[in-house]
This record gives structure tokens, sequence and C-alpha cells, in this order.
């Protein structure tokens, strides 16, 4: 090709980024590395080693050390070591490092952007453009949340030392997104890179200790799952932090269940992208582009499932496809391409797999008639119409280039449409009707919702999933608490068993009641009996029998469960009438005050004047939550666009509640007014032994206007009530306080619908003491945030 | 689409360069719901941009070929008050001969009979540069109806068309009432841009849509369907006087706009973005646009102009550095 024949085609020529220094990058550590762990690299303790390559062309980058359980032992034993010193430095002096990550960064930013795209097969567009800066936008806002630690989160602290496993789609900015945090609130990180992706890491650690980051603080173990299962059991690690796989998520979450270990989780997704017919379609289209074929659509987040209006689909999908006839697919360091290499052969068997399945399904594909490398990882931009709900493609992730499309003829199907799936990461939302955006936006059942707009990301915007695509957030505030944890906690004492009662004697009776009151459980508004129909004995401390309450079995937590599926209404009531209700709730125990202080001194046998405080701190605690019902309120964030970011926190939806026996009736309301007033609908699971105090609870309910569902109670054997609630996929969070082996257990059998847990872990609360059962740290448990982005500009 | 125009078609049945291959807009009639159902996303149109400088990126010889096609869609201008007939003529000899032969020579394109698109002045100045372009096929258009205001009576821009085209002007720069779009009185402006079209006769016309003045996106998409609904050849997006000249979002949005008048009538529009443009990596960016939004063959001068009168400068200093490996000087080249 000449001047004059360009002059004639116009056509664009190659435009290739120099990757001169990476290579000496390479050559200097003789292309062949170990772990970085206590400030160095250090050889693997077994010496075996495996191979990262390019995926654009299959060549070999370099050797990688195959981390052993030997290997994540001394990482954890150096992070260890180094975080007391990390912690004890004020948050000022951890500022400073965090400062001086995010220009070592900036310093080196084409060095990582190179590397990044070698090792991965994404366009150095991309890894310059995108990953790079917003690596060091993370770590200049962390560096912030460090500044700020000792003043705003005085109540918190660090966890300790945090296991990190991280993917390969994003390499470097996922380690950013889980780095900064911990690091500056105080903990320090043994980190797990991808195994197909580890150079950027090694060379952030090199580059980050030559910055002066103290030795120990953050160790790089590089490996297979293997390396990441070892790091997962470690003993002494006090925080799972995990992005990648609902399938691998699943396992960590089983494996650590009762472990203690604080968890976060940036599972799959399969999100939704919904164009309205009054949308500027030319940017909706353009929207796609960000949406699918960025990154090749290996992003947790793509926008994968494409809803269009019907009156518009076909026009959309024509121009869709004449847009995606002028994509561009070569190599990563290309300066004129929009898409890259896949990350390897087994991914792009997986995605053509799909797409074949799709296509016998029913799909139509459609691939541009576009260049395509021959050789290398490659899978050219792929759109499938035709395709419906129950096709594999509308549910199974890609995590490839390939968009599903669907129609959809009102906003209220779009949003059904949107939600009939298992995860929920994300969503996109096309509309020039603000009321119609804003209507449909808190309807999606996603941690991220972009209006006008998708793949947007900010350190100070919170990212993370709603149902199977994970829990806790990256980023904001509520990211830097997943990487923090009460002080009033740190001094909670394993709970001492009750002492055992005796056991009640067959020919014993209660006493008489001027006229029999049954004790039943309460569901939908209504007192139900229990559906086997058996009833359990309440035996005074001193084994005198005196009363009953309904023995309730899995078929009652069924019901139950689906009638707080069903009153969705609460979550939605506005926050003043859940207030009022709750205050309501309040003045009519006041009310009855003395029944519920009798009825404690019978079940429990404390003195009167304890069972009256146990009263009045109760009707506090609904008085405290009545007030937090319209005060607990999200955020607007001031991310770098035209725009703003609303964080609202939302209900998680339906939630099963376990009870510890320890002051009951307070116990009980702690656990749940918070749920109730964040919009929660609530199936609780009284103290097994004092169940009385709950069944005299309802009395209050059914006066209290609260709807009906929104709280339902059963009584019965905690251990297999609290069973059938975890193991219930439609229920979206379980709280368990009690016996240790409760929280275990429901951390083990959340990973059906991986809903959200909030346990105990078997340690006692002063449930007098507002601090530790009170509050923000509970009210944060009872919601999730949902980051709404909203670009705007006429 | 319409003429087999599909996007990305390769040059190689480009027309010449000044030859008037394609058929001229015939215009359609008023649709008031093409234009109310006109949605534009400013937040959308302006990520767009901002990405696209990182999806392409034009080196080395393609980037020397794409300058080259740049200078002959440059609409060589000059509209200031001091403007002389010696000023034109001069800008005329630049036109004829807009790169330095020896150049051409190196660059391998000597033959290829490179000038500028076209001379844009006053119309004070057409018949001076209608001479002084004698034996070329340069065109000579002229900026009318009471540029750049447009605030002259009716029959006064009429006339004033009329004049042009019988001095030899054969391209019409005409300016919109703003009025007419701030208001939303589509029908007005329909009309006006009816009345220009018909008084340019052969002549082709561009609609300068004075997109500073119009402030939204919204309205440069509706203006710019109205004025190709009523037969504009150009739509063009400033006369350089207003506070704010062409942008690549304000671009982006008028070519969508060609795009979709395309699909709906099948009449083809041209695309002159003006004010502003200076820097060959700018016009490297518009180029860059007009592929991916519109395809090859809008980067042609029959449907691509750029109005600009120091670009040339920078283009020329681009291609003296891709010729001998060495950064440039302004001294270096004749200046227009």
């Amino acid at each position: 090709m000449t001047v004059a024949t360009y002059f004639e085609s116009m056509e664009y020529g190659p435009a290739p980024e120099s990757d001169g220094n990476v290579r000496d990058w390479l050559d200097a550590h003789e292309a062949s590395f170990g772990h970085f762990i206590d400030g160095g690299f250090v050889a693997p303790a077994d010496g075996g080693h495996f191979t990262t390559s390019e995926p654009a062309t299959g060549k070999k980058l370099a050797d990688i050390a195959q981390g052993s359980a030997d290997d994540v032992d001394a990482a954890v034993k150096a992070a260890a070591k180094a975080q007391g010193a990390w912690e004890a430095l004020s948050g000022q002096a951890r500022a400073r490092h965090l400062y001086a990550l995010a220009r070592m960064v900036q310093r080196h930013g084409r060095l990582f952007a190179v590397l990044e795209a070698l090792d991965n097969g994404k366009p150095i567009r991309e890894t310059r453009d995108l990953d790079i800066p917003l690596v060091a936008r993370h770590f200049y806002h962390h560096a912030g949340w460090a500044a700020l630690q000792d003043t705003e989160l005085s109540d918190q602290q660090a966890i300790g030392v945090v296991g990190q496993i991280i993917p390969w789609n994003f390499p470097l900015l996922m380690l950013a997104w889980k780095v900064a945090p911990a690091l500056a609130l105080g903990n320090t990180v043994v980190m797990k890179p991808a195994e197909a992706t580890p150079l950027t890491a090694l060379l952030f650690a090199e580059l980050a200790s030559r910055a002066g980051l103290p030795a120990g603080v953050l160790n790089i173990v590089t490996g297979d799952g293997a390396t990441g299962t070892a790091l997962v059991k470690h003993p002494d690690i006090g925080k799972i932090a995990f992005t990648g796989s609902t399938e691998v998520g699943r396992i960590i979450r089983a494996e650590t269940a009762g472990s203690g270990k604080s968890l976060t989780l940036e599972l799959g997704g399969k999100s939704p992208f919904i164009v309205f017919d009054d949308a500027d379609m030319d940017s909706a289209i353009e929207g796609v582009v960000d949406a699918i074929w960025f990154n090749q659509g290996q992003v947790c987040c793509a926008g994968s499932r494409l809803l269009v209006h019907e009156g518009i689909h076909d026009r959309f999908i024509a121009r869709l496809k004449q847009r995606m006839d002028s994509l561009r697919v070569g190599h990563p360091l290309d300066k004129a391409i929009d898409m890259g290499a896949i990350i390897e052969k087994g991914q792009l068997e997986r995605i053509r797999g799909l797409v074949a399945k799709g296509v016998e399904e029913g799909a139509e594909a459609y691939a541009p008639d576009i260049a395509v490398p021959e050789k290398g990882c490659f899978y050219p931009p792929t759109l499938l119409t035709g395709v419906e709900p129950a096709s594999t493609v509308a549910t199974e992730e890609i995590f490839g280039p390939v968009m599903v499309a669907m129609s959809f003829r009102t906003p209220d199907e779009a949003v059904a449409l949107a939600n009939n799936t298992r995860y929920g990461l994300a969503a996109s939302v096309w509309s020039e009707n603000i009321s119609l955006a804003l209507d449909v936006a808190p309807q999606l059942k996603a941690g991220v919702v972009w209006v006008n707009a998708t793949n947007l990301f900010d350190a100070g915007v919170g990212f993370g999933g709603y149902r199977e695509s994970g829990f806790g957030r990256e980023g904001g505030l509520e990211g830097a608490y997943e990487y923090l944890k009460p002080r009033a906690w740190a001094a909670r004492k394993p709970r001492k068993d009750l002492p055992p009662l005796p056991a009640a004697g067959p020919t014993d009776s209660f006493e008489a009641m001027p006229v029999d009151r049954t004790a039943k459980l309460y569901i939908g508004g209504k007192q139900a009996r229990p559906d086997g129909n058996y009833s359990l004995p309440v035996l005074s401390p001193k084994g005198k029998l005196i009363g009953e309450v309904g023995e309730g079995n899995r078929k009652d937590v069924r019901n139950a469960i689906e009638v707080a599926r069903k009153a969705a209404a609460w979550s939605t009531a506005s926050t003043h009438l859940r207030a009022q209700i709750l205050y309501y709730m309040a003045e009519n125990l006041s009310a009855r005050g003395d029944e519920f202080a009798r009825r404690l001194v019978a079940v429990t046998g404390v003195k009167p004047a304890a069972a009256q405080k146990e009263v009045a701190a109760s009707i506090n605690r609904l008085f405290a939550y009545g007030a937090w019902a319209d005060k607990f309120d999200g955020a607007v964030h001031s991310p770098p666009l035209r725009g703003v970011a609303l964080a609202m926190n939302e209900p998680i939806g339906v939630a099963g509640v376990l009870c510890p026996d320890e002051a009951p009736l307070l116990s009980f309301v702690s656990l749940v007014a918070p749920l109730l007033a964040m919009g929660n609908r609530v199936v609780a699971v009284p103290s097994e032994r004092f169940g009385l105090v709950a069944t005299d609870f309802y009395q209050v309910l059914e006066t209290s206007d609260l709807p009906a569902g929104a709280l339902n109670i059963i009584t019965g054997r905690t251990a297999e009530l609290g069973k059938t609630l975890a193991d219930h996929d439609d229920v979206d969070v379980i709280w368990a306080f009690g016996a240790r082996e409760l929280s275990k257990q429901a951390e083990a059998l959340s990973v059906g619908n991986m809903k959200r847990t909030f346990v105990d872990n078997g340690r006692a609360m002063d449930w007098y003491d507002p601090k530790i059962a009170e509050g923000r740290h509970f009210l944060r448990n009872a919601v999730q945030v949902k980051n709404i982005w909203i670009p705007y500009g006429e | 689409m319409a003429h087999n125009l599909a996007l990305g078609e390769t040059g190689s049945d480009a027309p010449g360069l000044h030859g008037n291959a394609l058929a001229r807009n015939i215009g359609h009639s008023l649709e008031l719901d093409w234009i109310n159902d006109i949605q534009v996303n400013r937040s959308a149109v302006e990520r767009r941009c901002t990405t696209l400088g990182g999806r392409r990126s034009v080196k080395k010889d393609a980037q020397a070929g794409w300058l080259l096609k740049a200078i002959t869609c440059i609409d060589l201008t000059t509209l200031n008050g001091d403007d002389t007939a010696a000023r034109v003529r001069r800008l005329c000899a630049k036109a004829r001969q807009p790169v330095r032969p020896d150049l051409l020579e190196a660059l391998g394109v000597a033959d290829r009979n490179i000038t500028t698109g076209a001379v844009c002045v006053y119309h004070r100045f057409v018949r001076e540069a209608v001479e002084a372009l004698d034996g070329t096929f340069i065109p000579v258009a002229a900026v009318s109806t009471g540029f750049p205001a447009g605030l002259s009576p009716h029959d006064t821009k009429i006339r004033e068309i009329e004049a042009s085209v019988a001095d030899g002007a054969s391209e019409i720069d005409i300016v919109v009432t703003r009025e007419h779009v701030l208001t939303g009185n589509w029908q007005a402006l329909y009309d006006e841009m009816r009345d220009f079209r018909d008084a340019c006769g052969e002549a082709h016309v561009k609609a300068i849509l004075a997109t500073g003045d119009l402030r939204t996106l919204r309205n440069v998409a509706r203006a710019s369907m109205v004025c190709m609904m009523a037969g504009a050849d150009f739509i063009k997006t400033s006369t350089g006087k207003e506070s704010a000249n062409a942008t690549l979002p304000v671009s982006l949005v008028m070519l969508r706009m060609i795009r979709l008048f395309n699909e709906r009538t099948g009449n083809i529009v041209g695309f002159k973005p003006a004010g502003g443009i200076s820097t060959a990596k700018d016009v490297l960016a518009y180029q860059v646009l007009m592929k991916e939004e519109l395809g090859r063959r809008w980067l042609e001068p029959d449907l691509l102009r750029f109005g600009a009168s120091s670009l040339l400068a920078d283009i020329e200093r681009q291609l003296e550095h891709h010729v001998t490996g060495r950064y440039s000087a302004l001294n270096r080249h004749p200046m227009a």
C-alpha cells in the first residue's frame, strides 16, 4: 500500500502500538516469575511453573509460578506479620501510600496498558483509555477513604488479612477494585490473579514495592484453582473477596460457611439492555456496541439480553446489523479495532457451542462479513435474533461477543423479561422519557442500572449484584464497609448454652386459664394452625409446663414465604408509612407492656424488673427503627461525567430470620424491626425455647396496621426451620442468630440462590447495647444498594 | 439503502474529484412526524465521539493519503471584512496548487491533480474567483442570504442567491433563519429553504444551520431533517461566526440525520463541518466519523467539504513531515 493507494481506498492501514517496553520488562525478568511475597519475588515452594501466553497469537509470554498451599501459607504469614503495623499507621499515613500507588499507575500507564493488552487479548484502546485510568482513579478515591477513616469510620476496624481472587477479564482493574479499599482501610492482602492473566498483578506488586509500599502488605500468589482453594481454606484469613463465575462463587460460599470469614462475591450476569420506542435509537445502538462488544463481551455486567420494544424491533435490528458491519476485529495492539482476542481456546469453544445451541433452538445468528484474524483466539461480533426466554442462550451467560435479542410490548413486560433471570448484576435502560426511565430503573433486579448508557464505572459508585450475581459492593462507601467490621462486635464472646430444661412429665398440666388460649403460627396476617398440627411444650426454667406453641414444619415455611413474596406492597410502601407502623407497634407493645413482662418472667425466669427492662428496651428499639425507616437514605454520587448516580438503599426482598434465646422479646424485635423498616418482608422463627413471647407479639401486629404477609412468625425447632429457610430459593436473605451451627447451616445452604446472609457465628450479643444491637450495621444488612447512573444533558 | 451506497463501500467506483455523478437531493414533502419523532441523547452522542478517536487510528502512509483526500474536500475560505480582489486571487492560486509540487512528487501523487474542493467567498468576490480559477474544475462557493445572521428580507436573500449564481458561483452556502428553529416553526424553515433551493437553480445549495445558535442537539437534528426535506444538497454546521463552531457531537447528529433521510427517501446529502477545524488531527477525526457513520463514499468532495482557512497549512506541514521525517514550519509552505 502506498500513499496513492490509501488516497484511493481510504482504508485505515496498520496502526500498531509498540510493545518494546513490555518486552524489555519481560526480558529483565528472563520471562519467568515467582510469587511476590513479603516485598519481593520468591520461587514457588515446589518449583512448579505454568505458562501465560498471548491469546491473539498463542505465543508464550512468561513462566508463572504455580502456587501451592505452602506458598499461600507463606504469603498469609507475611500479610499477617505486616497487618498490625499497617493498620496502626494513621489513616493519613496509609492515604499517602495509596496516593503513591495512584501516581505510580499513572507514571507507568502505558506499560500497564500494553502488558494487559498482550496478556489478556483486549484492545489497547480499552486498557489505555478505560482500565488503567480507572485503576488510578480507584487508588485516588481510596486514598481518600484512608485519609477519612479515623474521623468518618471510627466505629469500624480493619478485618485483618484478606484473600482476594480475581478473574482474567479485567486483571489489573479487578486488582485495583479489591486492593485499593482493602489496603486503604488497614487490611493486608494475599491476592491470586487469574491463571491466564497474572502479569499486570506482578508488575503492579513490583512497582508498588518500589513506590514504598511496606513488605507483606500486598502479596501476590499466582496459580490455578487449587491455589485459590488453598487461599479460601486458610484459617488465618478474615475475608475472601472473589470476582468470577457464579459456579466458583457457590463453592467458595460453601467452603467458608461457618468459618466466620467475611465474603464478597462478584459473580456472573445476564444483564438486560432495554430499548423503549422513544429512545435515541442511534445512540442505543452504540450502547449495544459498548455493552456486548466491549472486552469481547467477556464482561460480567455485559448487557447481553437485548429487549427492544416490538414497535421498533425490526428497524432496530436492521440498523444494528448495519452497525455491526463496520466493527473491526484484530490484534489487541492495533489502534484501529473494536474487538481483540478471546481469552483462550476453551472459552472460544464454549462460545461456539452456545451459539450453535441457540441456532439449534431456533435463533437466527448474524455475524458481519468482516475480517477476523485466522490465527489466535478470535470470535466475530454476533447477534442472535428470534430468541425466546426459554432458549438456552437467553438464560446462560455466554461470556463472549454474543447478543441475544427479544422484544416486549409494554414497560411492565420489559421489566418482567428483564427480571426473568437468576442473575441481577446490571441493566441498561434507553428512553428519552425521564418518567419512564426512572419508573423502570427501581423495578429492575440489578445492582447497577445505567440510564441511556452502559458499562460506566467509577470508584465512588458502588458496583455489585443482586441474586446469583453475588453480594457485597465494590467502590464507594458501601464498598469500604466490606473491608471493615464494627468495633463493638469485636468483643463478643461465644454464646453459652442455656442450662438444659428438666423434661416435662407426661402428667404435667399448665395453670388453668379462664378461657383456653392457643398459640398459633402467624402467616399472611392470620393466625394459622401448623400444617402438621403438632404442638411443642413450653416449659418454665424450673421445668414446669406453662403453655404450648405450634410446631411449624417446612410446609409452614413454604406457605409463609409464599405470602411474604406476595406482600410486595410493603417494599414499595412509603418510608413514612413504614415509620408510622413501627411506631404504632411500639405504642401497642407499650399498652400491653405488663402482660409481656409477666410472660417474660414466666418463660425465662428473670426478675420482674429485668422483664420490664426488656419490654422497655424492645419499645425503644421499635421506636429507633421507626425513626430510621425514613432516614436511612441512599446517596447522590457525582461520578466524573455530566450526570448523577443515585445510590438507592433497596429492600432485599423476602428475609428469613432465626432468633436467639437470650432476651427473647428484645432480640426478636431487634432482628425483625430493621428488616421491616427497610421494606423487607420477613418470616421469623422466634426463640425455640421462649416462642410464646413471639406468639403474644402477633396480637401487637394485628392491632398495628402491619399489612398481611409483611411479618410472619413460625414457632418450632429452629435448626429444622432454619434449614428450610436457608435452602429455599425464594428467600433473598437469611439472618441467623443463635447457636453457632445455625450460622454455618445458613451460610452453607444459602448457595442455592446465593442469598445474602447475616450471622453471629454463635457469638452472644448484648441486645441492650444499641452500639452492638441497633443501627446502621443492621440496616446495611437489611438493604442492598442499587446505583442508578443518569447521565443527562440536552 | 438506495443508490447502492452501501456503508463501507470501497472507493473503486468513486466519482472523479469534482464530478457530479450523484443525483441531487430532490427533497421530500415536509413530514412533521419525522421531525417530532427525533430523539437525541447528548451524553450518549458525546460518548460515541469521545471513544471513536481511540477506536480508529490512521497512521503513516494511510495518514498521508487521508490528508491528501482531506485537501480535496476543503472549501478554501475567506470571509472577512477586509477581503479584497487580490486577497481572493491569492486564495485561488493556493486552491489550484494547495501542496508544494516537490512534496506531491515525493508522496507519489503528482499525477492526481490535487486541488481544494472549492473556494468560498462573499458574493462581492465571486466573479473574481471564477476568473482566477478559470481552466480548473474548482467550483466557487458563495455565502449568501444575509450571511452570517441571515436576517435580511427574504426577497433580498433570494436576489442575493440569484446574483451569485449569475456571477458564476456553482455552490451557494445559505444560512437559515434561526428563529424558525428556535420557535419550532418547521413550515417556515421548510418554505424558506425551498425558496433558496429554487433560487439556486443548477447551483448546489449548502444549508448552514448555525448550530452554535441552535444550542441543542435536538434542534440541530430537526433543522437538519427539515432542510434536507426542502432539498439541501449539503447540510453545514456553522458560518464560523457563531460563538460555537463545528464539533464532533454536532456533526455526528447531522450525519445520523443524513443517514436517516437517506433510508427514508433514498436521497443523498453531503456534509460540511465548518469553523474551528484547523489541524490535521481535527480533520482526521472528522474523516473517521464520516467513514464510520456514513461509509467510504462520504469521504469524497461531492459529499464532504471542510469549511476552513488555516487547516490547509497544518496539513502541508504534516505532509512534509511524512516525506522528510522532520517536523516542518509554516514559512516553508506558500500562504493562501
